[in-house]
């Protein structure tokens, strides 16, 4: 068990453009983890920097404050499952869970013990016997999972998007289970996935990277509640977050007529181009039309979608189409409606990322 | 039986005419004359006796041939032995990218593209206690005496030497095959799991080349059990009976003595033998399969 720290790393493939850009991060001791972003944002790249398999290009790697930039996998004591199944399989499943013990020389019976262990809490006791080669494709990754889980004393258990092969069904249940390992051993757990539902569920601190660097790190709440950035306000939520054009007056901003926040005197009052508000379709809320309301929310309601656990509700509001998420047994608006936005729910980002310290405008539009 | 909306049209069977043509001509026509061949005795044309299974009880019962049999045996077993170990050995070891794996693909393959009888007149000359630049270094600058012509241990050394030469890069470019399809998560789980080279070589890529190294023992071991071309040339069997294989003795028999009917006895003999290490080999496939 170890804090990893990443200090200014960065990394190139050939002569490519750097797949991380200059990485500062800390994953602190016995955190549970999600690395999120989509394909090709560098994450299993910084995964296989962390337990060794690649040299960053610039930088260093800190365990429990010792650089470890230079040393090997074996010297990291890293634990690592990978996206596909890698077993060994002229071996039993049991002979497979007890090599990474056999290998450091762990006494038999121990590694034995230990194996029974990992196979009762991943529900794969009674595979132990069998040959690794005849197992189904799920049934293979848990082993792989398994051997990552017998050791005791690693570092850190980096997981590579381990679930893309397991049923949908499994993966609830495996996620659990990787939970309460992590309860029990305080590992240091980083989870690497593209599926945001598996990162927030599993993870107590959210990491979003996104072209090679890190986009913003923080719980699960914060992503959705605070996306520092717009990337993460479309990527993290389903469906992401509205983003619309806004005016800014006298640092004022406001929408279709109506101010909604007042930003810090930080920022420059006036508009910029690539100004935006975003607000999540969860709290975009619709009421009927009703004359004392804000004329310049008035909406047309466009295609409805249910989805099962609500309706979300295309709305043109001037020539600004957004979505809203209006949960079961709420009244499902049609034709034309006003939107109700409150300030608190909406966010202001300029050039991209979000503006800390807006405050709502009250009296004005809010919901009531 | 018969569905009615599946009518059955028994014209289909023409299709399959051109090749029953075909392999008539080519292998049954041709096996049977030699069975023809094997119950007789034959002394010129028109002029032939029926003698049933006289001549399978003369090619068992002969000592020569059946020296010569497990001569074959004892052959083919050293090329697995050496060849195989070898073929791994290098193939492990060769360059896996850049213009140095290209370059060692070309070297390996070279062997592989010459003549087998070209192989044999190349270690004919090369190996040659006189003339030969193998066998003057051999015998006067390691001051080693070795003669493949008149010394029987060297003639089956070199022999052995020389289908080694022509025959191991065949084993190494099927192993380098194999390690190439390995995919990379394997290594990176095994480095992770801390196993050293040795653990890796044994639980990964020795278990992931056993499809290409029965392909490998299979291809060496008929062909070995079958050399001719380079032995013949090399040391024409001799001395004595010392690299006589079943195959340079048969066409003794039906070339040199033109004893049709017994060399007709003789190949079907060899035939039946090649058919049953074929078929063990095939079933130990198949079970290593399941």
């Amino acid at each position: 068990m170890a804090e990893i720290r990443l200090d200014g790393v960065r990394h190139r493939y050939g002569r490519s453009d750097d797949a991380l850009k200059g990485i500062d991060l800390t994953w602190e001791d016995g955190g549970a983890y999600a690395l999120l972003g989509p394909s090709g944002c560098g994450k299993t790249t910084m995964l296989n920097i962390i337990s060794g398999l690649l040299t960053p290009t610039e930088g260093r790697i800190l365990f429990d404050g010792v650089d470890v930039t230079g040393a090997s996998t074996v010297e990291r004591n890293i634990a690592q499952v990978f996206q596909f199944p890698v077993l060994y399989e002229s071996m039993t499943v049991e002979q497979n869970m007890r090599f990474p013990l056999r290998n450091r020389g762990i006494d038999k019976r121990e590694a034995q013990a230990r194996a029974e262990e990992v196979a009762e809490l991943l529900e794969i006791g009674h595979l132990l016997k069998e040959r690794a080669k005849g197992l189904s494709a799920d049934a293979k990754q848990l082993v792989s999972l398994s051997r990552a889980l017998v050791r005791r004393d690693v570092s850190a258990i980096l997981f590579d998007e381990p679930l893309t092969v397991i049923d949908p069904q499994k993966k609830w249940t495996l996620r659990q289970a990787l939970k309460r390992v992590h309860s029990e051993l305080n590992h240091t757990l980083v989870y690497v996935t593209h599926d945001q539902t598996e990162a927030l569920t599993f993870a107590d601190t959210v990491v979003v990277m996104d072209q090679g660097e890190v986009v913003q790190k923080g719980t699960p709440d914060e992503l959705f509640e605070r996306p520092a950035h717009t990337f993460v306000g479309n990527f993290i939520g389903s469906p992401g977050m509205n983003f619309i054009d806004c005016a800014v007056r006298g640092g004022v901003v406001g929408f279709g007529g109506v101010d909604l926040l007042r930003l810090p005197s930080s920022v420059s009052p006036d508009h910029e181009p690539g100004d935006v508000i975003g607000i999540r379709p969860d709290f975009v809320r619709c009421a009927p039309l009703d004359r004392s309301g804000p004329a310049g929310l008035e909406a047309e309601v466009g295609a409805v979608r249910d989805i099962g656990t609500a309706h979300l509700v295309e709305l043109l509001v001037g020539d600004a189409g957004l979505v809203a998420r209006i949960p079961p047994g709420e009244h499902v608006p049609s034709g034309r409606c006003t939107v109700l936005m409150d300030g608190d729910d909406v966010h202001f980002f300029r050039h991209g990322v979000r503006v800390e310290g807006s405050s709502s405008v009250v009296g004005t539009g809010g919901a009531r | 039986m018969s569905d009615p909306s599946k009518p059955h049209n028994n014209k289909a069977w023409f299709l399959v005419l051109p090749v029953v043509a075909s392999v008539a001509f080519t292998a049954i026509i041709p096996l049977v004359i030699v069975v023809n061949y094997s119950v007789q005795d034959i002394f010129g044309p028109g002029n032939r006796v029926f003698v049933g299974g006289e001549w399978f009880r003369n090619i068992l019962n002969d000592s020569s041939i059946r020296d010569s049999f497990w001569r074959t045996i004892r052959f083919s077993l050293q090329v697995l032995a050496i060849q195989i170990p070898l073929g791994i050995a290098i193939g492990l070891a060769m360059p896996k990218r850049g213009w140095r794996a290209s370059m060692a693909l070309v070297l390996m393959a070279l062997p592989l593209l010459i003549p087998f009888n070209v192989v044999g007149t190349i270690w004919q000359i090369f190996a040659r206690a006189d003339i030969g630049l193998g066998g003057y270094v051999v015998n006067d600058l390691l001051g080693i005496t070795y003669n493949y012509s008149q010394n029987p241990r060297d003639a089956w050394f070199t022999v052995l030497l020389m289908d080694t030469w022509h025959w191991t890069p065949l084993v190494a470019l099927l192993v380098y095959a194999g390690l190439r399809s390995i995919p990379d998560a394997y290594y990176r789980a095994a480095t992770i799991d801390g196993a050293r080279r040795l653990a890796i070589f044994r639980y990964i890529e020795l278990p992931r080349l056993r499809g290409v190294l029965t392909i490998a023992v299979l291809l060496r071991f008929m062909d070995s059990f079958m050399i001719y071309t380079e032995p013949f040339v090399l040391t024409g069997g001799g001395p004595g009976n010392t690299t006589n294989f079943l195959s340079i003795s048969l066409t003794k028999i039906a070339i040199g003595q033109f004893d049709l009917g017994r060399a007709a006895a003789y190949s079907l003999v060899y035939f039946f033998f090649i058919q049953l290490f074929c078929f063990i080999f095939y079933t130990a496939m198949k079970r290593q399969e399941v």
